[in-house]
């Protein structure tokens, strides 16, 4: 008796993982980052990851509808979720709820979806959605928090919900009595009023090497990342670019002026370095694919970055950094092809 | 090509464990199928030997419909390829397209042929004094028993030991390496025939006048070490060296294997042969030594027949044309959720349309999987460029760069991101998060370079063509232009001394007419 057998290509084996699952573990290493943030700046940033989600999960939708999509498979391999999470941990955790939706709206519909969807886009969504919002909206965009263990009034759950719909402040003062500079605009605005480094270090926002509360999230980001590391779902060369490139870099500045220049690991724990290097840069479709193109694209996010914070005009450069460096991706991918055995 | 210093190196080869890009760690499942000592399954009703089983072309059938066959007899031939010998002694009932059990699927002629149980040989002609044989002598020997690499890609042996031969080859590498999971007949042969595959080894080793023999087997294989170091043949013989290498997936390829004993590259588009090495499964290697010394032609091999669809799982020592459903059937059938029959590996195999198929030269395993191992076919998704694939890829290459240049067929970069190196070993499709086939593009890509090669081929036979009918047609009327001004200026010529000839006679006539002037002048003179 013979038997007839449904035929399929090689390897007969259950694929080893999906695209959900290396996004959901990107999200689980965000959640240590996340929860430090929670821990010294309040509930905030919880309220902007569940708005930044909701608009990113509609913008999807919509525009998986509209380009007759299946729906399913693509909401649920968490690219957008991961998206939304990036970027509302780059955005003040008091931000108006509209921001989210803007910035929503820039990074599902016109960076990822007209660029063709999930691994077409050029540009890093969350970046680009952080970089429309910050120019188009620069006081919203500043308005950060002051650690809560510096702060003279720290909000709650309720009272924050009542500041990101509202826009209105429940506690007297009003937004200036929650509001304060980032360290790192503490730095930019006392260095170019000619005060000096050790002493604008002196002020309470700075802790051991970057801003109190930021260097410990960095740390927890950080932990994160290795994670990330170990599982293979990110590779070394783009984290180690990045902070090696803005440590090297930082340096001998700091070593001819440590007057005028933080020393370097104030930069690396300062903003968003630590962050990008690990989940913003190592986005593996809008950055490179061979080992040397990594290290490259790394670096070159590391140095603008630090071009943007000693001469540019905003406090952090990281997002530009990345976007800028997006643009040179495939060229970079051009001439850095691997060797191929034999040859 | 191959610098002398890279020669050099190779000599060193198993002297040290090198590593090779990439690879994968896989569960072996080897062990199911190697409880029983193998044996051979009994005679089926029928036999069906496909006509093309190596690399080549189709052999030529040298028997017909109704003839009796003896066990060994040749009944296809094929120049430059090997032979094909009847596996048992019967009755040809048939030549005809059946399914052959190849990769592309399709039927080909196959010789049917019902056994008579007398197991009857046709007279073998051993080279017993092989020692003493020439190196062309053993190559035909080896040519005409039919031998075809048994690891899985069935390249006929004595083009292999020819090319060996012809080049400076020192070391002959054994490659008991099954990297693959599941698969186990290399590993029972070594365990049950080590004294066949040390002697089939010195054969090969006089064929290429080679010094050394690694064998090579995976580090796990523990009692087949001490099978092989503890055999009667392995203490006669020098220069042969076990060597364990660490089992990663694809190790047993050829290149891989190359640079894992030797540290160094096989050059693109070149062979192992360049480094001065020859590769042989160490099943070819037992059946060298079987048509050498016993002049035994190539009917059988040892098949692993596994997996969880199968009952009982084991290896056989199968004739040729075996249908694969007698095996099964020998095995306790089919268990209840076998989902899919697989020729080889879970990861290079190819699928069976039917258990009609046969056993083949190029059959080192039958794999029937369950639901579970072949798992639901997932939705393809988007590449999300995750590198995964190149870090895995053994040759190097850049599979998603790849992958995007072969579905918007970008050739020339195709080409020059090295798809034609790509061993089609899988890795990168089993690691890919958005289940991209990428082995099935990889093989159409290379498909649609052939085609175009062969068109351009075409084009440049046609451009030619064109170009010397051209010239010919431009010489056929340069000569006869040049024949033309030939004959006129032998015209012209002609006229010329026509026109003497005339004005001659016009001198002549000229003169006769004043000559009877003078004379009347002279009259007149006189008068």
């Amino acid at each position: 008796m013979t038997r007839s057998f449904q035929t399929g290509g090689a390897p007969h084996m259950p694929p080893q993982t999906t695209v959900a699952k290396v996004m959901l573990q990107v999200l689980l290493a965000l959640i240590p980052g996340v929860l430090a943030y929670v821990w010294f700046f309040g509930p905030g940033i919880l309220v902007q990851i569940t708005l930044a989600t909701i608009f990113a999960l509609l913008f999807e939708s919509l525009m998986l509808r509209w380009r007759r999509r299946p729906l399913k498979p693509f909401i649920n391999d968490y690219s957008a979720v991961v998206t939304a999470v990036l970027f509302a941990l780059c955005i003040p955790p008091l931000a108006p709820w509209w921001i989210s939706c803007i910035a929503m709206l820039f990074a599902i519909v016109f960076a990822k979806h007209l660029y063709g969807g999930l691994g077409q886009n050029v540009f890093n969504p969350a970046m680009v959605a952080y970089v429309v919002v910050l120019i188009s909206f620069p006081q919203a965009m500043t308005s950060w928090l002051p650690p809560v263990a510096l702060a003279e009034h720290s909000l709650g759950l309720a009272d924050t919900l009542v500041t990101i719909f509202t826009g209105r402040v429940p506690v007297p003062g009003g937004w200036d009595a929650v509001t304060q500079a980032t360290p790192l605009d503490t730095l930019k605005t006392g260095v170019d009023a000619g005060r000096m480094v050790p002493e604008i270090r002196n002020s309470p926002l700075f802790g051991d090497f970057g801003g109190k509360g930021w260097e410990w999230i960095a740390n927890w980001f950080a932990l994160g990342g290795f994670f990330l590391l170990y599982k293979r779902v990110i590779s070394w060369q783009v984290p180690a670019a990045v902070i090696g490139t803005v440590l090297l870099i930082s340096l001998p500045f700091w070593l001819l002026d440590p007057d005028s220049n933080p020393f370097p690991l104030q930069h690396v724990f300062s903003g968003a370095i630590v962050l990008a290097a690990f989940f913003i840069a190592t986005d593996p479709v809008s950055g490179c694919v061979s080992d040397r193109g990594r290290l490259i694209f790394g670096a070159g996010v590391g140095i603008i970055t630090l071009l943007i914070r000693r001469w540019g005009g905003y406090p952090d450069g990281v997002a530009f950094a990345v976007l800028l460096m997006n643009m040179a991706a495939p060229l970079i991918d051009r001439y850095t092809r691997p060797r191929i055995y034999g040859e | 090509m191959a610098s002398s210093r890279q020669i050099e190196l190779a000599r060193e080869a198993g002297k040290r464990i090198h590593h090779f890009h990439g690879g994968l760690r896989l569960r072996h499942n080897k062990k199911i199928s190697c409880l029983d000592p193998v044996e051979r399954p009994p005679l089926p009703e029928v036999l069906v030997v496909p006509l093309l089983q190596h690399a080549g072309d189709i052999a030529d059938p040298l028997v017909h419909a109704g003839d009796t066959v003896l066990k060994g007899q040749p009944i296809g031939q094929c120049q430059p390829c090997a032979a094909i010998h009847s596996p048992v002694s019967g009755l040809v009932e048939a030549i005809e397209d059946r399914p052959m059990s190849h990769p592309s699927g399709q039927k080909g002629p196959c010789v049917v042929i019902r056994p008579n149980g007398k197991e009857q040989w046709i007279e073998l002609k051993p080279l017993s004094n092989w020692l003493d044989a020439n190196p062309d002598s053993l190559i035909t020997q080896i040519q005409s028993c039919g031998l075809a690499g048994l690891g899985g890609a069935v390249f006929p042996t004595h083009t292999k030991m020819r090319d060996g031969r012809d080049r400076e080859t020192h070391t002959l590498i054994l490659n008991g390496v099954e990297c693959e999971p599941y698969i186990s007949c290399d590993e029972m042969l070594m365990r049950e025939q080590p004294d066949k595959i040390i002697l089939g080894a010195r054969v090969l080793r006089r064929v290429l006048g080679a010094e050394h023999v690694i064998i090579a087997i995976e580090d796990q294989m523990g009692s087949v070490q001490r099978s092989l170091t503890g055999s009667a043949e392995f203490a006669e013989s020098e220069n042969i060296s076990v060597v364990k290498v660490p089992k990663i997936y694809p190790e047993g390829g050829e290149r891989q294997l190359v640079q894992v004993l030797t540290g160094l590259e096989v050059p693109a588009g070149g062979r192992p042969s360049d480094l001065g090495l020859i590769c042989q499964n160490v099943a070819t290697a037992a059946a060298v030594a079987e048509a050498v010394t016993e002049g035994k032609p190539l009917i059988e091999r040892y098949i692993t027949v596994t997996g969880n669809g199968i009952s009982h799982p084991r290896n056989y020592l199968a004739l040729f044309g075996t249908p694969v459903s007698h095996l099964v059937d020998c095995c306790g059938g089919y268990t209840g959720d076998v989902a899919r029959l697989v020729v080889g590996g879970p990861m290079m195999g190819y699928p069976l349309e039917s258990d009609k198929a046969p056993v083949v030269k190029a059959s080192n395993c039958l794999l029937a999987l369950s639901h579970q191992d072949i798992a639901e076919p997932q939705p393809e998704m988007p590449c999300i460029r995750c590198g995964e694939c190149a870090r895995v890829c053994p040759a190097m290459l850049l599979p998603q760069q790849l992958h995007l240049q072969i579905r918007n067929e970008l050739w020339k970069p195709v080409e020059e991101y090295g798809l034609s190196e790509c061993i089609e070993c899988g890795c990168c499709d089993f690691v890919c998060p958005s289940h991209i086939p990428l082995v099935d593009w990889f093989r159409y890509g290379k498909g649609e370079l052939r085609k175009q090669a062969l068109e351009s081929e075409a084009v440049e036979l046609a451009r030619k063509r064109f170009e010397d009918r051209e010239a010919r047609l431009l010489r056929i009327k340069q000569e006869r232009a040049q024949k033309m001004a030939h004959r006129k200026q032998m015209l012209k010529g002609k006229t010329a001394q026509q026109e003497r000839i005339q004005a001659s006679i016009k001198r002549a006539e000229n003169r006769s007419r004043s000559m009877p002037e003078e004379q009347s002048s002279g009259e007149r003179d006189d008068t």
